[in-house]
């Protein structure tokens, strides 16, 4: 018996019943688990960098602007490691929750519930 | 207009968080996952051609030692290596999982590479400390493709890969021309006026 998506224990008999929790709980807040560490990876690894910049802002140029070259320009180590966290979080990330939240044919998994 | 050695060691550190974190989502997700998808499939055997590729321009202009233009060739042929029999593994050209052993090669090669070209002990200088600490990470690392090559199934092995990389970007990143590590510098470093 199917009631707001959760299976209601049958009794069979005193010794027999069915599970009360389906095997899909556990699967699903594992799921859950998984996407909150993608989405996190992003906006992590960017406030890394931000606090890297305030903890050594003379790794930064913009903080420290005389007698720098292109390269100094180009090239500031937190505003890369923020950089690197906003193009894993726009480009990889978004495909890889959508994946994951879509059915595994496998599984056995449906969306309808 | 040519970068100093710390900008193209940061250039790739850059390069290598990307990876770590391509690798770790990877790890979180499962391969089956994240191979739905033919580009991601294809990313990190991309990103580890693409450092081949880079390393082979690294080694034309470092030609200022004989042994700096070895090691940086050893490291684009191993780095090219692994990267092209990563990209046969994810497109189904080749399927035993002993091609891992390609990329545990590699990564002894560089790591040798790293400590063999470095001339100058721990102490010497930071980016001496960071040669011997990269260079023996790794060396070590190289377990992680070594144990998928014998048990693939383990989630182990691709967490290790995956920190792997991103341990070595936070090196890169701490590397300078000249700084000193643990208070020392050694007078030879160049540092003292």
């Amino acid at each position: 018996m199917q009631t707001d998506g959760r299976q209601t224990p049958t009794v069979v008999n005193e010794l027999v019943t069915s599970r009360a929790h389906t095997a899909d709980e556990p699967r699903a807040a594992r799921k859950g688990l998984r996407v909150l560490a993608i989405e996190a990876l992003g906006p992590l690894t960017v406030l890394g960098g931000i606090v890297w910049a305030f903890a050594q802002p003379y790794r930064v140029t913009f903080f420290y602007p005389d007698g720098k070259g292109f390269w100094d320009w180009a090239v500031q180590p937190p505003l890369l490691v923020v950089l690197v966290g906003l193009l894993f979080a726009c480009l990889v990330a978004p495909g890889l929750v959508e994946d994951l939240d879509r059915p595994s044919p496998e599984s056995g998994d449906d969306a309808s519930g | 207009m040519m970068p100093r050695a710390e900008i193209a060691h940061w250039l790739f550190a850059g390069g290598f968080l990307f990876f770590g974190l391509v690798l770790l989502a990877e790890a979180i997700v499962g391969p089956a996952v994240f191979r739905q998808r033919a580009w991601r499939a294809c990313l990190w055997p991309s990103l580890a051609l693409l450092a081949g590729l880079w390393l082979w321009v690294i080694t034309i202009f470092s030609t200022f030692s004989t042994l700096h233009l070895v090691a940086h060739s050893l490291w684009a042929q191993a780095a090219t290596a692994a990267g092209a029999v990563q990209l046969a593994v994810v497109r189904g050209r080749l399927h035993s999982s002993y091609w891992s052993l390609v990329t545990s090669g590699a990564l002894v090669v560089t790591g040798a590479a790293f400590l063999v070209h470095e001339q100058n002990g721990w102490l010497f200088a930071r980016s001496a400390f960071l040669h011997h600490l990269i260079g023996w990470t790794l060396v070590v690392s190289a377990v992680f493709p070594l144990g998928a090559a014998f048990r693939p199934r383990r989630a182990v092995w691709a967490w290790g890969f995956a920190a792997t990389w991103v341990a070595v970007a936070v090196m890169l990143f701490a590397d300078r021309d000249v700084a000193p590590i643990f208070g020392h510098l050694s007078d030879l470093a160049g540092g003292a006026p």
